[in-house]
């Protein structure tokens, strides 16, 4: 009987594990390199000093893997985090003695619902979502630039930025919890019925219809809780990095980047949420990687860019075939 | 006899343009917009049709308008390009810094210029087939691979483009700028292309679905790469008016006005289906009209530049809800 | 000499093999038609000669010619056209550009569309088509009209070699039978025809030569002219065949009424009067279009009556989406399981959990429910879109059974299932009306719908055209769905 449990839970461990087997070998070949350049990294300080820096990604890719397999994109998580950071700054800027746990309230509620609205304009006005989330990325950037000229004023006090920066217990950031705290939920989530419905939905929406699953709620959900994501991203990096208009620019891109590199399939049905949350840790090692090889900053984005392709191209390999039979004769032809 | 007899049946059951016809929508909003336009303006004693806006509007058009035709291309094919606002901004490096204030290089700028983009269509039309990798990720990466270069080599404007090349950006003939010819003259090659050559039917076979054009022996990858490449050459054609228009090279020339998503934008405002298989350059075009048209007004009345960005937005998600619930009701007919 | 001679051909995907040495010859004027059950290869010799898969052993010849296609391109430059089972058309495009697809005919590097549309109305009007036009849009066209423009699309190419894959699959009757004539005209024109189907009818009636396949080899090529229904029976099946179905329901098994319907109506139905039974099997047979899966459709709230009263247990119900069915306790097998019926890339687990989790009902012991339907599959854990179709269907109606449904309805409950497990989804089927559920069957197979109902509802132009006792005869069914003009 143990014995049984034991068998199946190992097997769900291989099942993960091959689900995202690649990100996982390269998180690994980046973690190896990394030590390899600084052999000090692996300090529990430092070790977590990266998880820290990579936390606010982490959430992203985990609010936009929901809406990938639901067979979806949210472009509008970066413009979202520049309105949290900006919104957090000018509410402390109004009311200077507001207490930080209203305020992180505020903006975990406000990013819920920009993300409900995208939710409805897919759900209900069946827009397709790169256009949904764009045209709410435009609203959502043009208003916070409208709203303070391209130069946000004001500051965070320190209670709030301790989110960000601070330690909860010990040398154990907050950020690291939070980041906890949410894989944790949506690994869960991921496992409930919700999470396996949402898997199907994405895969065969149809066939989900007829089966009696609400779909327009699933997409209503998964929209509501990538923008809430995106608040705790914003809440986050406010803390990390103080108030700027820039904060989150091209956030959408990684996260959407993140969330391919851990394997999940853009249209939906398939992919792991820890496999993304890797995706998202692989993509802050290898620019701590360059970093320590003295790459330029610019140049980060050019590997980041080989890489996402080589990735992608190598998930899509299927070797097994490829080892079976020369090229020519795949069905694909054309070759 | 039969001839006849198909012929009436032909007429009888004929795509009868109506005013559902995603162009004729289009169309029909550029020329709502326009009137509520010239209204507000003249309401608040301005003059909105007045031939300076309207050649202000075409100018403002041009660059946009290239690049939304080509991201056209790519989108018909059920494709998708991101990779064009940073091969924008090499371009109009490229140009300025190859021309270097000399006459006798803009020739062989404007070829090196061309060559380069359609390399980059190459490589963008090769990974997605090829490789098998994701539109969307593919072009993503080629765009992050290219900013990379950007910002490792500029950090300003670099080069200089000699007075002569400046006249592409900002000359006019009669009233028309010569730059709106180039544009008129994408449009129509590119309608040519799509609608009286066999790659344009092959573009639309295999947006409207790869498989059944794969098997009616289209030669699918082919047809896709050369969409990506007439994608990138037009992104080309854009960074080279937009290095005459500035006189120099500039690393933000194609960020900074993100003529990568707002050039998606205007395709499918213009109802072209993001999956691909239908729609075409003329919507396009209006699409591209429409966003100008309200950029004029918001400047006429002096709107916040950034405000301009909300109502974009609300436009693009309104209108391409309106198309949705039109393809709905049509659906139901069926 | 033979038109075309296929030797020794062998094709495998991921190591299984599903076509091993087969032969296979055709000679111009000739329809040779190609049968064998589901799986034995017949698609994918098919697909072969069309030159979408390249085989992995054997040769090809055309007129004593050895050839190669790498690409659908070559095939067709040699003079190979296919007719696949799913239509091939472009919906958004007209029919002259469906019809000259990869292949459009040019003028100074333009298209030359007055060709191109000339040559069409001249192909359609040949077949005496007249009811649409070179220019009218494929979307605008009933299924029937598009499979023309389908076979004018292999004319087109001036085909030497025609593959026909399952033709009539979505055909009406009289359709049918022009598609026989055209068949004829082809083949009196010199075609080789290659006709697969799994309507044994259909291939008696047209056929010269019948290959059979069965697991990918090649069992035997008889003249039609020698041979019957038997002796093709059995070589596809490698047994007698047997007309076994379980047995029907004594009067002592059918209870109360579970689910009635009083002058039911939507756009597509009318009249609609019928009653569901506990214990009881109901048939309902129709041409394709007679409202059949429409009806389906109604009572599940998925294109639902617009007028009439319908009753579940009693209690008045008018499902106006699947959800509101469901917790009535309605069922519904689609007739497409690949498009509506399973998330492919789910597991069998969840996607036997589907309904359960949508409906939030608790404590289903999924192993038990698999059980039940005898799922053959190497664990619950893998994805679905492994199983053989049978155990796909097995999946679907264990996703139902969770719920305790007592209305079960099933659109073709076995199409595209091999003979073993049609065999086991019968046994079922009855099984489960025993249980107490009111159960309704649609089928476009009339020997499985005349062998499992317990009377037969037979459909027409949207209505119930009449009913029909336990054991109908197939004349008694045609007689009522086609009204009472049949033709044999």
């Amino acid at each position: 009987m143990t014995a049984l449990a034991v068998d199946i839970r190992r097997e769900g461990l291989r099942r993960a594990l091959q689900a995202g087997a690649p990100v996982y070998l390269l998180l690994a070949a980046l973690l190896v390199a990394i030590a390899v350049a600084d052999p000090g990294f692996f300090e529990p300080d430092r070790l977590l000093a990266f998880a820290k820096r990579s936390a606010p990604l982490v959430i992203l890719a985990a609010g936009q893997y929901l809406v990938i397999v639901s067979g979806g994109y949210d472009l509008s998580v970066g413009s979202l985090v520049t309105v949290g950071v900006v919104v957090a700054a000018e509410t402390f800027n109004e009311f200077p003695g507001a207490p930080w746990p209203a305020v992180v309230a505020l903006l975990l509620a406000g990013g819920a619902l920009v993300g409900l609205a995208n939710g409805l304009i897919v759900a209900v006005l069946r827009v397709p979502s790169f256009i949904a989330t764009l045209g709410m990325m435009l609203i959502l950037e043009g208003a916070v630039f409208y709203w303070t000229q391209g130069s946000p004023h004001g500051s965070l006090p320190e209670d709030f930025r301790a989110l960000g920066r601070g330690n909860a217990v010990g040398s154990l950031p907050w950020a690291v919890v939070i980041c906890l705290a949410v894989g944790t939920a949506t690994v869960l989530l991921m496992r409930a019925a919700f999470g396996r419905t949402l898997l199907a939905t994405g895969d065969n929406e149809r066939a989900a219809a007829l089966a009696g699953v609400r779909v327009a709620r699933i997409r209503l959900a998964v929209f509501t809780l990538s923008g809430l994501a995106a608040a705790i991203a914003a809440v986050l990096v406010g803390g990390f990095s103080g108030i700027s208009a820039q904060a989150g620019r091209g956030d959408e891109f990684e996260a959407i980047t993140a969330v391919v590199l851990g394997g999940a399939a853009l249209g939906g049905g398939a992919g792991s949420v820890v496999a993304a949350m890797a995706g998202a840790f692989s993509l802050q090692a290898l620019f701590t990687l360059l970093n320590l090889h003295g790459v330029s900053g610019a140049l980060e984005s050019t590997v980041q860019g080989l890489i996402v392709i080589a990735a992608v191209w190598l998930g899509a390999v299927n070797w097994s075939r490829v080892r079976r039979r020369p090229a020519t004769t795949t069905p694909r032809g054309e070759a | 006899m039969t001839e006849v007899a198909v012929r009436t049946a032909d007429r009888r059951q004929a795509r009868v343009p109506g005013l559902t016809d995603p162009v004729v929508m289009v169309y029909l909003a550029l020329a709502g917009v326009t009137a509520l336009g010239f209204i507000t303006v003249e309401a608040r004693g301005g003059d909105f049709l007045t031939l300076t806006n309207v050649v202000g509007i075409l100018h403002n058009s041009v660059v946009l308008g290239l690049v939304a035709l080509g991201q056209t291309a790519a989108i018909l094919t059920g494709s998708l390009d991101l990779s064009v606002a940073y091969l924008i901004s090499i371009c109009t490096l490229v140009a300025a810094e190859t021309m270097n204030g000399q006459d006798s290089r803009v020739l062989p700028a404007m070829l090196v210029v061309l060559g380069m983009s359609a390399t980059v269509g190459l490589i963008n039309g090769i990974v997605i087939t090829k490789l098998q990798v994701n539109a969307f990720i593919a072009t993503l990466g080629v765009a992050f691979i290219l900013r990379g270069y950007i910002e490792d080599n500029y950090t300003g404007p670099a080069g200089k483009v000699p007075v002569s090349f400046q006249h592409l950006g900002y000359d006019r003939i009669g009233p028309i700028p010569v730059s709106a010819f180039v544009l008129a003259g994408a449009t129509v090659a590119l309608w040519l292309v799509l609608r009286r050559t066999r790659l344009g039917y092959h573009m639309y076979a295999v947006g409207g679905d790869e498989q059944i054009a794969r098997l009616s022996g289209v030669r699918t990858h082919r047809v896709k790469i050369a969409a990506h490449v007439l994608c990138s050459l037009s992104a080309g054609v854009a960074g080279l008016i937009l290095a005459s228009r500035l006189g120099a090279g500039a690393p933000w020339a194609g960020t900074e006005a993100r003529y990568d998503l707002e050039s998606i934008a205007a395709v499918v405002l213009g109802g072209t289906v993001l999956a691909g298989g239908r729609g075409g350059v003329a919507g396009t075009l209006g699409g591209v009209l429409i966003l100008a048209v309200l950029d004029s007004v918001f400047n006429q009345l002096g709107v916040d530049p950034f405000f301009k960005n909300v109502v974009r937005g609300a436009v693009i998600i309104a209108a391409v809800a309106l198309y949705a619930r039109r393809g709905q009701r049509a659906g139901d007919n069926t | 000499m033979a038109l075309l001679t296929m030797t020794g051909i062998s094709k495998s995907f991921f190591g299984v093999p599903v076509l091993a040495d087969v032969d296979l010859s055709l000679a111009a004027g000739e329809v040779h038609a190609v049968v064998g059950e589901n799986g034995a290869g017949k698609s994918t010799l098919m697909k072969v000669l069309a030159g979408v898969h390249a085989p992995d052993a054997g040769t090809i010849e055309i007129d004593g010619h050895p050839v190669t296609f790498g690409h659908p391109s070559r095939a067709q430059a040699a003079g190979v056209a296919t007719i696949y089972q799913e239509l091939t058309l472009l919906p958004e495009r007209t029919v002259a550009e469906n019809i000259f697809l990869g292949r459009e005919p040019t003028r100074h590097g333009l298209i030359h569309r007055a060709a191109m549309d000339g040559r069409t109305a001249e192909l359609l009007g040949e077949l005496a088509e007249d009811s649409f036009g070179p220019r009218t849009p494929v979307r605008t066209l009933s299924v029937a009209q598009q499979q023309v423009v389908e076979i004018v699309k292999s004319l087109a190419t001036d085909a030497r070699i025609l593959i026909m894959d399952e033709p009539t699959a979505a055909l009406a009757d009289h359709e049918v039978e022009l598609l026989y004539a055209l068949v004829r005209r082809l083949a009196e024109r010199g075609l080789g025809i290659l006709y697969v189907s799994h309507r044994l009818r259909e291939v008696f009636d047209l056929s010269q030569q019948i290959t059979v396949l069965k697991d990918g080899r090649l069992v035997t090529t008889l003249r039609t002219a020698d041979t019957d229904v038997d002796q093709v029976v059995r070589a596809m099946v490698g047994r007698e065949l047997s007309a076994y179905y379980p047995d029907r329901a004594t009067p002592g098994e059918v209870g109360r009424p579970r689910l009635s319907v009083n002058g039911g109506r939507n756009a597509k139905l009318s009249g609609i009067d019928l009653e569901l039974r506990a214990g009881e099997v109901v048939g309902v047979a129709g041409l394709q279009g007679s409202g059949r899966t429409s009806l389906a459709r109604a009572m599940f709230g998925a294109g639902p009556f617009t007028a009439g009263e319908m009753r579940v247990d009693g209690a008045p119900l008018r499902p106006t989406a699947p959800r509101q069915a469901i917790h009535a306790g309605i069922a519904l097998v689609t007739e497409d399981r690949k498009a509506e019926g399973l998330a492919l890339r789910q597991t069998v687990r969840d996607n036997a959990l589907l309904v359960a989790r949508a409906t939030r009902r608790k404590g289903i012991a999924v192993g038990d429910v698999l059980e039940r339907v005898r799922l053959r599959a190497r664990g619950h854990d893998q994805p679905v879109r492994y199983l053989s179709g049978g155990n796909q269907q097995k999946v679907v109606i264990a996703k139902w059974l969770g719920m305790r449904p007592k209305v079960l309805i099933f659109d073709e409950p076995t199409r595209g299932v091999d003979v073993g497990a049609k065999a086991a989804i019968h046994d079922l089927v009855r099984e489960l009306a025993r249980d107490g559920m009111a159960v309704l069957i649609i089928s476009s197979e009339l020997p499985e719908l005349i062998g499992m109902s317990d009377r037969v509802l037979i459909m027409r132009e949207g209505s119930i055209a009449g009913e029909l006792p336990a054991g109908p005869s197939e004349e008694d069914i045609m007689r009522l769905a086609t009204g009472g003009r049949t033709n044999d």
